[in-house]
């Protein structure tokens, strides 16, 4: 692309994708240390997770009144207002992935002190690795305006809602076997699902990506493979 | 019953009232030379009627060249030679048999820097439809004159002083008093070239409200260098450059999505 007439408008436009790679980066590192911190138990690294979360407040903050600002003072057209109004949605999702993060990394301090299931905590975390390597990729091609990679992460989605869906069932079964897991499975449950989450909010971006390169929306239906809102534990006696 | 997506209702109405759109001006193949400079290339367009349209362009690019074509201004230019085809309902417009001034009652025109007649506000109006004869008797000729400042949003500040001259109004006031002018012969075509740069914000405003209240019964076209009221006021746009007719379409689309990398670097600043 061209560089503007206004050079001060190029610079603008710079200082958002700078702002959004740099949320990108914190909102990365706050997923992957959050799950480090469940694995390890690591209380003290979830609190530091916990912390970090004002900062990415602050960034989308920047980067909504610097959008509204640029806005203001340009009337940007076509790609350059597509790119302005793709940052104020991109720094939205990330802002909440961030928020995400940070309930997953409170539940880790609720739950370090209790006994853990390995085994269940491994499947966590290989849906937390999915999900990483979801927000790395959409994150990648928000920077390259990739849109078949962000097309990719749109549709590769489903497999997270699937593990999603088969460690819903697996808690329940720990829940059924002993009373004494509910606790520790109940926070688990919720942190599972911050996680599923986080990898909506990446299909998000994707669809940003593919408006902000094409100036048109994804129209097609997303695959979705969670399935935990249907499912139901069986009761004593009843088929 | 199936539903269908918002999405696809949004699309089938759209592509609905694009059939239902009734063309007004057809030009094919319209070249227009100045002496040895050829000043447009080719410019085939549709315009449709009871909608705005909008020129766009950076300085030189023919536009307004073209936008004179509509009219035959360029019939006053010796030099200036006009051909191809333009037909408004279906009649050529370059037709020998056909009178310009006819014409030009039929198309009226809002010029860049407003023009009035140093008459009375009245008679800026009034002079008009008295020199087609459409007005038989001194009080059909107040209620034109009464319409037409209607019309153009002028009425109500100028009705206790008509006899005042039209000169004596203010910038915004005058282009109003213009645009009152042009409808008071009963146009189909509002032609206006760049009818709000020598205006204020709130008299440009004035005027785009305007603009929007015709277009229910006027076809009106508007050469603008201002992409920001091209994108308030127009249905449709049309971008021309290097005496070219680049890209034409929906206005929300050209603004938003243009096809060509020519339109997207004038319309976002990147014009080297």
């Amino acid at each position: 692309m061209t560089d503007h007439i206004v050079s001060s408008y190029d610079v603008e436009l710079d200082t958002l994708r700078s702002k959004i790679a740099e949320m990108g980066g914190i909102a990365e590192k706050m997923l992957g240390d959050a799950t480090m911190a469940l694995v390890r138990r690591d209380a003290a690294l979830a609190q530091a997770v916990i912390a970090v979360d004002e900062r990415l407040d602050a960034l989308q903050h920047d980067v909504e009144e610097r959008a509204v600002l640029t806005i203001a003072k340009r009337q940007p057209m076509a790609v350059d207002l597509r790119e302005i109004v793709s940052a104020i949605r991109v720094a939205g999702d990330i802002e909440r992935v961030g928020d995400l993060a940070k309930n997953t990394a409170k539940r880790v301090v609720a739950i370090s002190n209790e006994m853990q299931p390995q085994k269940i905590v491994g499947g966590v975390q290989h849906m937390s690795d999915l999900v990483q390597a979801q927000l790395k990729d959409v994150l990648d091609a928000y920077a390259q305006k990739d849109t078949a990679r962000a097309l990719d992460v749109w549709q590769r989605d489903d497999r997270i809602d699937a593990l999603y869906t088969s460690i819903f069932r697996e808690l329940l079964t720990y829940m059924m076997e002993d009373p004494r897991n509910i606790s520790f499975c109940t926070h688990l449950l919720f942190l599972a699902k911050n996680i599923e989450r986080i990898g909506d909010h990446t299909t998000n971006v994707a669809e940003t990506i593919h408006y902000l390169v094409t100036g048109k929306p994804l129209a097609a239906e997303r695959p979705k493979s969670d399935e935990s809102s249907f499912t139901t534990v069986p009761v004593a006696g009843q088929q | 019953m199936t539903t269908m997506p918002n999405i696809e209702l949004a699309k089938a109405t759209a592509a609905e009232a694009a059939d239902e759109a009734v063309t007004k001006v057809v030009a094919r193949d319209v070249n227009v030379y100045y002496g040895d400079k050829h000043a447009l290339h080719d410019v085939s367009i549709d315009i449709p009627e009871k909608a705005v349209t909008a020129f766009i362009g950076p300085s030189g690019c023919g536009k307004s060249t073209f936008l004179r074509c509509i009219n035959r201004m360029n019939d006053t230019i010796p030099i200036c030679r006009v051909s191809g085809r333009i037909e408004i309902d279906g009649s050529d417009i370059y037709d020998r048999g056909l009178d310009p001034v006819q014409l030009r009652a039929k198309v009226g025109m809002v010029f860049q820097k407003p023009n009035p007649f140093p008459k009375s506000i009245y008679e800026n109006v009034a002079y008009g439809p008295r020199i087609h004869g459409l007005t038989s008797s001194k009080a059909d000729l107040d209620e034109v004159v009464t319409m037409s400042l209607k019309r153009a949003g002028l009425y109500e500040e100028v009705k206790d002083r008509l006899t005042s001259p039209g000169t004596g109004l203010s910038g915004g006031q005058q282009q109003r008093l213009c645009i009152a002018r042009a409808i008071a012969v009963n146009p189909e075509v509002i032609l206006m070239d760049e009818p709000c740069s020598a205006l204020d914000p709130i008299a440009t405003a004035k005027i785009e409200e305007l603009i929007d209240e015709l277009r229910e019964n006027y076809t009106i076209v508007i050469v603008t260098h201002s992409m920001q009221q091209a994108a308030r006021v127009s249905q449709r746009t049309a971008f021309f450059h290097l005496g070219k007719l680049v890209e034409e379409g929906s206005t929300e689309q050209i603004f938003t999505a243009p096809q060509d990398k020519r339109t997207q670097d004038y319309i976002t600043g990147r014009f080297g």
